[in-house]
């Protein structure tokens, strides 16, 4: 995280965002450490996308997050006072540190006693129970969106009435990243029994900080102080407003006009200079990496980038260190790296990546006359390249936009083609007619040997048509390795051979995150991805400030 | 006259249902389904047995034929059935935002009458003087400028104003509040949308005034009024005035009518839930039953005020139900 002070931040205005690595550091989390949250206050914030349902276990989106997530616990989340770490998980529901086995194949979870779902149902283990059950073996016909992530657990067990027991098929790091997703909300066993399985998509029944007093669809949704929450003393807010305001702009005015304490997802570096520019010391401005990177998907269905040659050329032709450096001015991408999270131990080093993958060797002249070279081994020295884009300004404008210019130095004929959402989407997941598309993957908490299965030849996700057995392969041996050097070297073999053997996939940068947020919200961290850390129950509203 | 408004009514239903066949075919034109936008939407991995899922609950699988007599049925019996998005019923949805659409578009329109009646009569009465140059001006701007822009404007102006004078960046709220909660809390939220949108109005309005006005001002009966001696005063009010009015009260109507679901792009820039943004909404979400029952409620709307204009022109004029 990176937080700074006006001044500083005026600084950054000026361009001098780029003394600053993409490193975190957590001035602003000591600070806020240190001072005396005090209660009350109603927070109200900005929330940029619709609510599909408010059952977190079907939807994908940030928009059912920022303002449900306040309503429901999980059973172990990402440690909110070290949001930024990608291997620190807390209970939740659960208490102490959860017992694993020898074998690594059994978690045993102490669940806390004394904790009421809202409608004053006592909590006990066989409400998580029906929960993860709902969500790794959802019956016929009920979506679950990220069930292939618990495919190895074997059962889910209730030994006691406060003991839960997960068994796993086999020994698997992914485990516990995956069980802390903020998507994962913890039901009642009753109202799963009594209504059904679409009754959440309804009805809100939690035991989070904070109770449902009203959604108006289109206009807000509004939570009041849950009084029996089960972290004494906490929330500290007597309530939260989430208002939907899908236009940057309004999102942005509406800080400056002090209509919102924040926006949780991120603004780009205008915009945040924009707001401290004019708010001065009354913003605060936090900073970090984003789970989440772009690049861009060849399409194989078409004969010309059926050949990696071709493939190589396009990865080759990028100029990603120097463009990293004039992006981050303009938009919310900045980092350079691979397929996993630069901030994780499994990423690959900037030296790894330089020594072997295409297009990330500094000397851009060298790449850039190897990529001529092998477009006329392949036959297509001029090479006509069409990039599908989509029609929304960050960063995918700007990202379609530097691609194409990067391409055209080395002799292709590359324009883009910008279309609205849903034609995108259709595009490369259906018609499949696109040369090539801006591809990005999105994730929640950091577990990189899991979002990495998006580049798995016969992943859903995969928009490249590729067909090689051999990424499930490499994939699958690098998931369920236990030793952790050596998993760092399976992850390296299945990233060489997706950039570099097959060059299936090119990457782009990888996204950064921008908070700002009114200085009397405290208590809030940024964590490396919008989905996470928006429980809201360590918030406070500093009346001092307000 | 009673053959003529069954005519009329009878003429409603080929014009409902060719609106409905092209809206229906239309959207399904379009590449892309609401499941893939909302479940994928954001790049995050998602199961594609849960995408079917979703695409069975709603029916984006099913035979066309079959979606569209279940959207045809739906329409005949009343039943707008449920938001492909929010699986809540269309009537709630659209119910929510017509308080809201309601009230802009009156205060819009009273912005408008306020503006254009007086400014119009002046203009016409001091034809080619500096005033009618600066009326006229001040019309044309109206119609050049986006109502969405001067609505960009007066929120930065708010801001910058307000920061500058009292040190405090003040905006009008994001979020609606009802009339009848805060009447004042209300109306410092929705004067300004009204004011952005009731100024191009009225200068639409302010130049049909004009222009009307004009035309009646050189009637024989308003010379011979002059040649009685009557003032003026009550030779505009009275006589010229009244008769100028049908086609601005005609224009008006139709402005009316479109702004109940026609602040798109409005509605966006002050952020307001209403029927022109839930409009943007359902067409970028791919909600087709959404944007089917939006398209057809103002495909009604028009249709019923064009059979009632016409029932009225009939019964005005004579001639016209014989033709």
């Amino acid at each position: 995280m990176n937080t700074f002070t006006p001044k500083f931040a005026t600084a950054v205005a000026l361009g001098a965002t780029l003394a600053f690595s993409a490193g975190a550091f957590s001035v602003g989390t000591a600070a806020s450490a240190a001072e005396k949250p005090v209660s009350g206050g109603v927070l109200q914030f900005v929330v940029g996308s619709k609510i599909p349902s408010y059952d977190g276990h079907r939807e994908t989106t940030f928009g059912m997050i920022h303002p449900i997530r306040p309503f429901y616990s999980l059973l172990i989340r990402v440690n909110p006072n070290n949001a930024q770490s990608t291997t620190d998980f807390v209970c939740d529901l659960c208490e102490g540190k959860w017992k694993t086995s020898a074998d690594g194949k059994t978690f045993t979870f102490n669940i806390r006693k004394n904790v009421k779902f809202h409608d004053g149902t006592p909590l006990t283990a066989a409400d998580i129970k029906a929960t993860l059950d709902k969500i790794i073996f959802p019956p016929e016909g009920v979506p679950s969106a990220r069930r292939a992530w618990y495919s190895q657990v074997e059962a889910v067990e209730t030994p006691a009435s406060h003991t839960l027991v997960i068994k796993m098929k086999r020994q698997l790091s992914a485990i516990i990243p995956a069980l802390a997703s903020p998507f994962n909300f913890i039901y009642s066993e009753k109202d799963i029994k009594d209504n059904g399985y679409t009754w959440h998509t309804k009805n809100i029944n939690g035991t989070g900080a904070f109770r449902f007093v009203q959604h108006q669809p289109g206009a807000f949704v509004e939570g009041k102080r849950y009084e029996d929450y089960h972290l004494k003393g906490k929330p500290y807010l007597d309530g939260f407003k989430a208002i939907s305001a899908p236009k940057m702009s309004i999102r942005l005015q509406a800080i400056r006009g002090n209509r919102a304490a924040a926006e949780f997802r991120g603004f780009p570096p205008k915009a945040r200079d924009d707001l401290v520019k004019a708010l001065g010391e009354k913003v605060k401005v936090q900073e970090s990496d984003w789970n989440l990177i772009m690049g861009v998907s060849p399409n194989q269905k078409k004969k010309r980038f059926q050949d990696q040659r071709v493939r190589a050329a396009l990865n080759l032709a990028l100029d990603r260190w120097n463009g990293s450096k004039y992006l981050q001015k303009i938009a919310l991408i900045r980092s350079v790296g691979g397929l996993f999270f630069p901030k994780h131990d499994l990423a690959a080093k900037d030296d790894w990546l330089k020594a072997n993958v295409p297009g990330f060797n500094p000397n851009t002249k060298a790449n850039r006359e190897k990529a001529k070279r092998l477009l006329q081994e392949a036959g297509r020295p001029d090479l006509k390249v069409t990039l599908w884009n989509r029609a929304v300004d960050q960063p995918y404008k700007v990202f379609g936009t530097w691609l194409v210019d990067q391409w055209r130095k080395v002799g292709m004929k590359a324009d883009q083609k910008v279309v609205p959402s849903g034609p995108w989407y259709a595009g490369f997941r259906k018609t499949k007619d696109h040369d090539v598309t801006v591809d990005f993957n999105a994730q929640t908490v950091v577990n990189p040997t899991i979002d990495v299965s998006k580049w798995i030849c016969s992943a859903g996700n995969n928009y490249t048509s590729c067909e090689d057995k051999k990424t499930e392969e490499l994939y699958f041996a690098m998931l369920y390795e236990t030793d952790a050097k050596k998993q760092y070297e399976k992850a390296r073999a299945f990233e060489k051979y997706v950039l570099t053997d097959t060059a299936q996939w090119i990457p782009g940068f990888w996204w950064y995150k921008i908070n700002v947020h009114r200085t009397y919200m405290k208590g809030w961290s940024i964590a490396p991805s919008h989905y996470l850390n928006q429980h809201l129950d360590q918030v406070w509203i500093d009346p001092k400030l307000r | 006259m009673y053959k003529y408004t069954i005519k009329r009514i009878l003429l409603m239903i080929p014009t409902l249902i060719g609106a409905a066949i092209v809206v229906f075919g239309l959207l399904r034109l379009i590449p892309g389904d609401v499941c893939e936008l909302r479940m994928g939407g954001e790049g995050a991995y998602v199961d594609e047995k849960a995408i079917e899922i979703c695409r069975d609950e709603l029916g984006v699988n099913d035979h066309p034929f079959v979606q569209f007599y279940r959207f045809a049925k739906g329409f005949v019996v009343f039943d707008l059935g449920d938001s492909m998005w929010t699986n809540r019923p269309i009537t709630e949805e659209i119910g929510l935002r017509f308080q809201l659409s309601l009230q802009i578009a009156i205060m819009a329109t009273l912005v408008s009458i306020v503006i254009s009646i007086p400014l119009g009569t002046i203009s016409a009465i001091k034809q080619n003087t500096w005033i009618d140059y600066v009326v006229r001006t001040f019309s044309i701007a109206g119609i050049a400028i986006p109502s969405f822009w001067l609505g960009i404007m007066i929120i930065l102006g708010l801001l910058i104003t307000t920061q500058a004078w009292f040190g405090i960046a003040w905006m009008p709220p994001i979020n609606y509040i009802s009339p009848f909660e805060d009447p004042i809390g209300n109306l410092t939220q929705l004067i300004w949308p009204a004011l952005a949108t009731g100024y191009r109005y009225s200068a639409v309005a302010t130049r049909m005034t004009r222009s009307s006005l004009l035309e009646v001002l050189r009637e024989d009966y308003v010379r011979t009024a002059r040649a009685k001696g009557l003032f003026e005063k009550i030779i505009i009010n009275r006589h010229a005035l009244k008769n100028a009015m049908l086609p601005v009260v005609t224009v008006i109507g139709i402005e009316f009518a479109f702004l109940m679901g026609g602040l798109v792009v409005t509605e966006q820039v002050f952020n307001l839930n209403g029927l022109g943004k839930l409009f943007v909404e359902s067409v970028t979400n791919h909600d087709y039953a959404l944007t089917q029952a939006l398209v057809m409620l103002v495909v009604l709307i028009f249709v019923v005020t064009n059979f009632v204009v016409d029932i009225l022109y009939a019964w005005l004029d004579p001639r016209i139900r014989y033709s």
